[in-house]
């Protein structure tokens, strides 16, 4: 222990007297690290940002939409068919075992005004349980109710956007707003979402019960009453979304009486499969990264050895000294090891600050967050040293073998 | 009480290329506790050789070396490092301290190899340097000291862990006669009142007359040997040649 204190001083003296030398030596060890610090922390920043466009768009959230019409031979794309209807999303939420919640939407925009002001915005008719798999909540007032669905009552809930744009400051809850000529009551405001991962306003919105929002603001285009746009689930857990989905499939297939030779007429769409590919581009990313990192490290090993081998030249005398006056093979081991480490866990210092300082420019210019975790820090520093004591190695067992007549005679 | 060293037909071989050198051709030496003895001869006379078997930097050829009643010559590379730490003081003639170490870290560099602990090793320094006559030079590094104060430095450092021996080889080479004669009766101090055992290399008459015994070498082999005062000595120590039978 006293010589691992006694060489750390020496390691430390002799990195203060050959500034230069020990700067240059460290620079492939700072420059690994920091790309090591950066890519944890671009990566994680990523993850992170994955994490929250899901949680965003309600977590495990499987949608099922109508599937495609061929009308006089032309295919049209999905989700212009009225295959959904409420009674499927009645099934589907009983009949499920791995399904929480299935509830039916419909979608229109609209226009609509508020004394002077008026808005573009798109109308979701919805049931409560909506709010639950979105995971949205409302900042002022409260949601409406399924009494509110099933009585088809004159109710609105307000995106924060659509808030601003016809009340600009004031509270909207119990005002009447008008959706083309009918008055509605607003109950609520969402609390803010912000944008979606493909960059649409997540406030710019308008809920009302489904029932009211098919009799008095969409309906006009559907077929049959009972026809929905879609029907948004939610899997119990993250473990149970592939299996929901299959028997989503397959109550749906049975219900729409569909044939063996006979294609889905819906198609079920999992959130979390884009997001999967998205996050492993940027895993892509952090691998490339890590390699950059780990040939960098590499590099200053290399240079740490190359200097380890020179300091061991220079110091020979001092080396048969020590030998001289008692210094086993295994004492000169640990104080050429000691410093090889010195220098790399020092090099590792600077490049965790270099990495910290490029994560936070790289979360500025991207506009992304980046998150330095202990992690990352504790792993830069295991990675250095670890580099310190492979390429420390061999300069400190040429310097412990060293014959001491010989070293004290060197000059 | 058994002599502090007793080397039996010690002798050093070293390949030179093809060639074998024979360094020593078989030594027969004691040296009793107490005693200080100055080893002469021209270079590649073999007593730099001798003085590296004693110094257990070395292991010779064949022979026999007894060194405070432990047989060093089959010890291995560990062992004879702790016999060096804990029996004998080393001091050169280039000084040989670190120069990146003030005054009393190179005092205590003994003790770090020292497989005991030593939590007084601060108060063994500054004893060990006030022995030499350097208290308060204790932070100096070596280029702010004289080279006789560094030497002093050196001798303090040989001394911190009580050896039994002092092995200096041609310890005043590169100082002035004045300061030469001050390191010399630090030697004999030692010597005279602290009973330390020195052996110690020299091609000076002058730095030799301070020893009690003269041991002079010729090609790998003791020319003579005897006590200071011997009216024979003045010839070995001129280097003239005569014969080992003459002068005993």
């Amino acid at each position: 222990m006293k010589h691992i204190i006694s060489s750390m001083r020496i390691a430390f003296r002799s990195l203060r007297m050959n500034k230069l030398r020990s700067g240059l030596t460290m620079l492939g060890i700072i420059i690994g690290v920091a790309a090591v610090i950066a890519t944890v922390a671009i990566g994680s920043g990523a993850t992170q940002r994955i994490q929250e466009q899901i949680a965003s768009v309600g977590s495990n959230l499987i949608i099922i939409l109508p599937g495609s019409t061929t009308s006089s031979g032309l295919r049209l794309g999905s989700g212009n068919a009225v295959t959904l209807s409420e009674a499927d999303a009645k099934d589907l939420a009983a009949q499920c075992p791995d399904i929480a919640i299935a509830t039916p939407t419909v979608r229109g925009g609209a226009q609509v005004v508020f004394e002077n002001n008026n808005w573009a915005t798109i109308i979701f008719g919805i049931t409560p349980d909506y709010l639950i798999i979105r995971d949205l909540s409302v900042a002022d007032g409260a949601a409406f109710s399924q009494q509110d669905v099933v009585g088809a009552t004159k109710v609105a809930l307000l995106g924060k956007t659509v808030a601003n744009n016809l009340f600009g400051g004031a509270d909207p809850v119990g005002q009447t707003i008008r959706i083309k000529q009918v008055p509605f009551t607003v109950v609520g405001v969402l609390a803010p979402k912000g944008q979606s991962s493909t960059g649409q306003d997540q406030d710019d919105v308008i809920l009302l019960p489904i029932s009211t929002a098919k009799r008095k603001v969409i309906g006009s285009k559907q077929a049959n009453a009972d026809a929905v746009d879609t029907i948004m689930m939610q899997a119990k857990s993250s473990n149970q979304m592939q299996a929901g989905q299959d028997e989503a499939e397959a109550l749906l297939r049975q219900r729409h009486h569909l044939s063996q030779a006979e294609a889905d007429d819906f198609s079920i769409r999992n959130l979390q499969e884009i997001f999967a590919a998205q996050e492993a581009s940027s895993s892509t990313m952090s691998l490339m990264l890590a390699g950059v990192a780990s040939v960098s490290l590499m590099v200053g090993g290399i240079g740490i050895m190359n200097i380890m081998l020179v300091s061991v030249r220079e110091r020979t005398r001092e080396i048969g000294l020590r030998q001289a006056v008692g210094a086993k093979v295994r004492d000169v081991l640990t104080q050429f090891l000691v410093e090889a480490v010195t220098l790399a866990i020092a090099g590792g210092f600077v490049g965790i600050l270099l990495g910290i300082a490029t994560s936070a420019v790289v979360s500025r210019l991207a506009g992304w967050n980046t998150v330095v975790g202990p992690g990352a820090v504790a792993l830069a520093v295991f990675f250095s040293a670890l580099v310190g004591i492979v390429f420390g190695y061999y300069p400190a067992r040429k310097a412990a073998y060293l014959d001491p007549i010989e070293a004290l005679r060197s000059e | 009480m058994p002599p502090l060293i007793e080397v039996r037909n010690l002798t050093k071989t070293y390949a030179l290329g093809e060639l074998a050198v024979n360094a020593l051709q078989g030594i027969t030496l004691t040296i009793d506790r107490g005693s200080f003895v100055a080893v002469m001869g021209a270079s590649g006379s073999g007593k730099s050789t001798l003085m590296n078997l004693l110094g257990c930097l070395d292991r010779p050829t064949s022979g026999t070396y007894v060194l405070d009643g432990i047989p060093v010559e089959s010890l291995d590379r560990d062992q004879l490092a702790e016999i060096r730490n804990q029996k004998i003081g080393f001091i050169f003639q280039n000084f040989n301290l670190l120069p990146r170490m003030d005054a009393r870290e190179n005092v205590e560099l003994p003790l770090l190899y020292k497989t005991s602990d030593t939590p007084d090793a601060s108060e063994l320094s500054t004893r060990a340097l006030a022995a030499v006559g350097l208290a308060g030079r204790e932070h100096n590094f070596p280029s702010q000291l004289s080279g006789g104060q560094q030497q002093r430095v050196a001798i303090a450092r040989a001394l911190i862990n009580n050896p039994q021996i002092l092995l200096a080889d041609e310890p005043t080479g590169a100082l002035d006669s004045k300061t030469s004669a001050e390191i010399m009766s630090i030697f004999q101090g030692l010597n005279r009142s602290g009973h330390i055992t020195i052996v110690l290399v020299t091609h000076s008459d002058e730095v030799a007359q301070y020893a009690d015994r003269i041991i002079a070498f010729r090609d790998g082999r003791i020319l003579s040997d005897g006590l200071v005062g011997n009216p024979h000595m003045a010839v070995v120590a001129a280097g003239a040649a005569v014969p080992a039978e003459v002068l005993s």
